[in-house]
């Protein structure tokens, strides 16, 4: 598979989960472990560009696609708006959802640059924060929207 | 002073963005789960399927014939090191492998060291042990029946019952005067029901001990490393100074990771068998069903007042259950916390509160979820009663609370069960939050929906915590006194290392507790490194829960700056050749009376007192101080909340659609931290009056042992939050910060609660158990009593 755009390569057993894969043999620890059952979303990475939940998907599965996680989103020294917006909006508190959280946002972003409170919200919704309350959350990921749609008009003018 | 912005001040008290953030939004942090170690082996637990039976063998053959196991440890083996039992945090013994008998389900049985995480839960499902069940106890009210299994019956345990103990507070005779003039009596059962904290990050440890040093490092989950090292070594017999406790990043506390769990002994034993560094990391069934649950009291309040509306009495009577092993965390002398804080707000004739203790075939605790010892269950009590007075008496229930406060010319004020509040201003804070929600206006709508049958209400609650624990002539767990360190060190460039005793699992130590000293000396607070949750590295302290990091151990901070200023002082009066008392602090620099061009910056003193030469003999070449904060007094932040609900007529699904909360914490530090702090706590209070619940059915099985029934609100029930704030600064602490944490956990339950019955009102619907599931109101709007918890 393709993690955060370079080719990895492990053997695993068949029955290794995405998450372990992630976390235990490419040291890609950003990447967190929070329940069994898909219910809580700290997990969360991007498969070909689309939000999962790496603790069920095999690890196999994910082979041959590209896997992005949280250790992905900075560029060239450059923090993605969503990071910044977390930062600036105090959207995270123990930091252990957050990863799966800024993910979302960026995969949200992608196909809506400018996603109203209730879309942040419903995108959010299958991931849970027992620190925030959401509200910074939501407020953050504004942040980046705002952020992002300024700078492309810059780039535009 | 109420308003609802602050203006951002540069240096100290102020909104500033988090220093710890930086790492956290890279994925950076480092939590229990992310440390590796060279040689590295995984460790997992075998748990009981059953709430109750004698175990008649146990067989680790197949388990230790896997080929990636290393070492497979049961109870038998424990007791051979004298480890099978642990002392708790309240005076009792837990096992820490079960030898006799198992007595709730999910209890820890075995331990297995593998080289993976996998392999280790294969062997585990290699073990086979032989059970003979036992009747089974989990309804506290049948806990104490003469044909109820006891529990506790290990070898040496005297118990022929499963009764804990008995605990009062407050004046019982002078209670029953009051209750038996009163004009009007109102009385309520109701149950605070079993929840847990579930912080994102479930419990876990890395145990290395090293054979050649003899230095045991354990990498852990634990709110309170200090306290945790220091029973380690009482329990295993190690030297203290060859223990080392890390609490690295922390993925939320809430009370679950201030006790020590079974799961982190057996990593130490598992490292000390095997010579390699172990891992033990509970899965989320495991957080659920075997770490410290929160509540779980079972309480029959009663509420004496005049016709017109003055609160006289107050009266409670609670059967607390502490599941199979009294592990709450409370300070030695109060097994029931700080529950007699019952009183609330509100000024009384008399106030008398019994608490009984027993055990169930449940998991062990209670801890104090986002709460100050029981003060949740405190101030659920009082503003459920009062509301239930108010319908009594149909009288507005802001009106009635407002009719009762304590006024402000009381404080300090002695309550009826023996505590002294520091400071307040309850009418002031009430008024900002009813003007706030538009008090008359929502009043005005309900009487409107409710004309076209639609079903909206309004909840009040008003709360008054007791946190900061506290004065060592009061109060200890398990023996240690609840005082708090803090260790300052200027570095010559003028940069300064702050180490602290608490620890944040969240709460942004690294920043507040820096513009702490940022305020009282000047020093950018990005000057300011702050060090926390490891042993090696900070003086000794209780550690974070009971909101206690700003009380105890800010205080600490100020107080070991404010030395550290004065050292200062004696520096800068060399280094200007002037007399110490001939020099005026002002932030950041002291100068000469009179001459304020005439000074010295911190950064020229901290210089100064590692290279000038004209110190005088007996000032030391250093710029640093330390101290211990032991509290005069706890502090007592409290607010005033209004929530606004719409109850659907058809399903009883309860949608909260406004909450406004107004914190008085007394003097602000990070407005914005303050600010996150209450949004979750009140999404943790919407979760708790509305979906969380560890429940059983008769065979002790737990109904809730997955996020899939253990349910926590997301972003779809937690609305946008409305916050205000008054500052009423608590005058023994030394900056007069009182601590917020909890707060919105332990006011934000009744109010919801007394919004739903608010909006059932038409319906005669009188009392509701928590949590208000949709079929639970569906089932109170039928006219029948929703099924006990």
């Amino acid at each position: 598979m393709t993690v955060n755009g370079q080719p990895a390569s492990a053997d695993a057993e068949p029955r290794t989960l995405l998450v372990h894969f992630l976390r235990d043999t490419l040291r890609l620890t950003g990447t967190h472990w929070g329940c069994d059952t898909s219910n809580c979303g700290a997990c969360c990475v991007l498969l070909d560009g689309e939000p999962v939940k790496s603790c069920t998907v095999l690890a196999a599965m994910a082979g041959g696609h590209e896997v992005t996680t949280i250790e992905g989103l900075e560029r060239d020294g450059a923090l993605d708006p969503v990071q910044e917006g977390f930062m600036a909006e105090h959207g995270l508190q123990c930091g252990f959802c957050t990863p799966g959280m800024i993910l979302t946002g960026r995969a949200l972003l992608d196909r809506n640059p400018d996603p109203s409170e209730d879309e942040i919200r419903e995108a959010i919704s299958g991931q849970i924060c027992r620190c925030t309350g959401y509200v910074n959350i939501v407020k953050a990921i504004r942040w980046a929207a705002e952020h992002e749609r300024s700078a492309t008009a810059a780039q535009g003018a | 002073m109420a308003t609802t912005e602050e203006t951002a001040t540069p240096i100290g008290y102020g909104r500033m963005r988090r220093k710890e953030d930086p790492r956290f939004i890279r994925g950076q942090g480092t939590y229990v789960d992310d440390v590796n170690l060279p040689g590295m082996l995984h460790g997992a637990v075998l748990r009981s399927p059953y709430a109750h039976a004698r175990i008649l063998s146990i067989d680790t053959t197949a388990a230790k014939q896997h080929p990636k196991v290393h070492a497979v440890v049961t109870g038998a083996d424990l007791e051979g090191l004298k480890l099978a039992w642990m002392p708790t945090l309240s005076a009792d013994v837990q096992a820490v492998l079960a030898v006799d008998k198992v007595r709730f389900q999910g209890q820890e049985v075995a331990f297995v060291v593998a080289e993976d995480r996998y392999a280790a839960r294969d062997a585990v499902e290699l073990i086979q042990v032989e059970y003979d069940p036992l009747p089974v106890v989990v309804d506290v009210r049948k806990s104490l029946d003469a044909d109820a299994p006891i529990i506790r019956d290990e070898p040496g345990s005297e118990r022929t019952n499963n009764h804990i103990f008995d605990w009062e507070a407050g004046d019982r005779e002078a209670t029953e005067r009051v209750f038996a003039d009163a004009e009007v009596v109102v009385s309520q059962d109701m149950i605070y029901p079993r929840c847990h904290p579930a912080p994102m990050e479930t419990c876990g440890s890395v145990a290395d001990f090293d054979k050649a040093t003899g230095k045991l490092t354990l990498w852990t989950t634990s709110q309170a490393p200090h306290a945790h090292r220091t029973l380690y070594a009482l329990v295993a017999g190690l030297p203290e100074q060859k223990i080392r406790v890390i609490s690295p990043d922390i993925g939320g506390g809430f009370g679950n990771k201030v006790p020590i769990y079974p799961g982190y002994v057996c990593s130490i034993v598992g490292s000390i068998l095997t010579g390699r560094p172990v891992k033990w990391m509970e899965d989320r069934s495991e957080n659920l069903m075997s770490t410290g649950f929160a509540r779980d009291y079972v309480m029959r309040g009663e509420i004496a007042a005049t016709r017109d509306g003055k609160i006289r009495g107050l009266r409670v009577d609670v059967l607390a259950d502490h599941g199979a092993f009294n592990s709450t965390a409370q300070p030695t002398r109060y097994p029931a916390g700080f529950f007699h804080i019952f009183t609330g707000s509100y000024d009384l004739e008399a106030a008398h509160c019994k608490v009984t203790g027993v055990y169930t075939n449940k998991a062990p605790g209670g801890v104090a979820y986002r709460c100050s010892f029981r003060v949740t269950e405190a101030v659920y009590l009082v503003e459920r009663m009062v509301d239930l007075l108010a319908a009594e008496l149909d009288m507005d229930p802001a009106e009635l609370r407002l009719k009762n406060f304590i006024r402000p010319e009381q404080f300090p004020y002695e309550n009826k069960t023996g505590w002294t509040y520091d400071s307040g201003n309850y009418e002031q804070a009430m008024r900002l939050a009813m003007e706030m929600a538009g008090y008359d206006d929502l009043r005005r709508e309900q009487a409107e929906r409710r004309s076209r049958g639609e079903l909206m209400g309004i909840g009040v609650s008003f709360f008054t915590e007791t946190v900061g624990a506290g004065p060592r002539k009061d109060m200890d767990i398990a023996g240690l006194g609840m005082n708090d360190g803090a260790e300052l060190r200027i570095h010559p460039t003028g940069k300064a290392v702050l180490r602290i005793s608490v620890q944040t699992q969240g709460q942004g130590h690294e920043t507040t507790f820096a513009q702490i000293v940022a305020e009282e000396l000047g020093i950018p607070p990005e000057d300011v490194e702050v060090v926390h949750g490891d042993t090696d590295q900070t003086p000794f302290g209780l550690g974070t829960y009971g909101s206690r990091s700003t009380p105890v151990s800010g205080a600490a901070t100020a107080v070991t700056a404010r030395k550290v200023r004065d050292k200062a002082r004696l520096i800068a009066a060399a280094m200007l050749e002037a007399s110490p008392a001939d020099l005026e602090w002002e932030k950041g620099r002291w100068y000469v009376k009179g001459d304020k061009e005439h000074g010295k910056t911190i950064q020229e003193i901290a210089f100064g007192a590692y290279t000038s030469r004209d110190l005088p003999d007996d000032v030391e070449s250093n710029l640093e101080a330390m101290s211990t904060y032991n509290p005069t007094n706890l502090t007592y932040p409290y607010g005033a909340y209004i929530c606004v609900v719409d109850v659907d007529p058809g399903t009883g699904y309860v949608k909260v659609r406004r909450f406004i909360a107004v914190d008085d914490c007394g003097t602000r530090i990070n407005p914005t931290i303050i600010e996150g702090q209450i949004h979750g706590g009140l999404a943790e209070g919407i979760g708790i009056a509305l979906m969380e619940l560890i429940s059983f059915d008769e065979n002790g099985n737990c109904l809730n042992g997955s996020f899939m029934d253990y349910l926590i609100p997301t972003s779809m029930e937690v609305p946008d939050l409305e916050l205000g704030y008054t500052v009423t600064p608590s005058p023994h602490h030394p900056i007069g910060a009182k601590g917020v944490g909890e707060s919105p956990t332990v006011g934000s339950p009744p109010a919801i609660v007394n919004a739903i019955l608010d909006a059932l009102k038409p319906l005669n619907v009188k009392h509701i158990d928590m949590p208000c599931s949709p079929a639970r109101v569906w089932e109170a709007m039928q006219g029948r009593a929703a099924p006990p918890a």
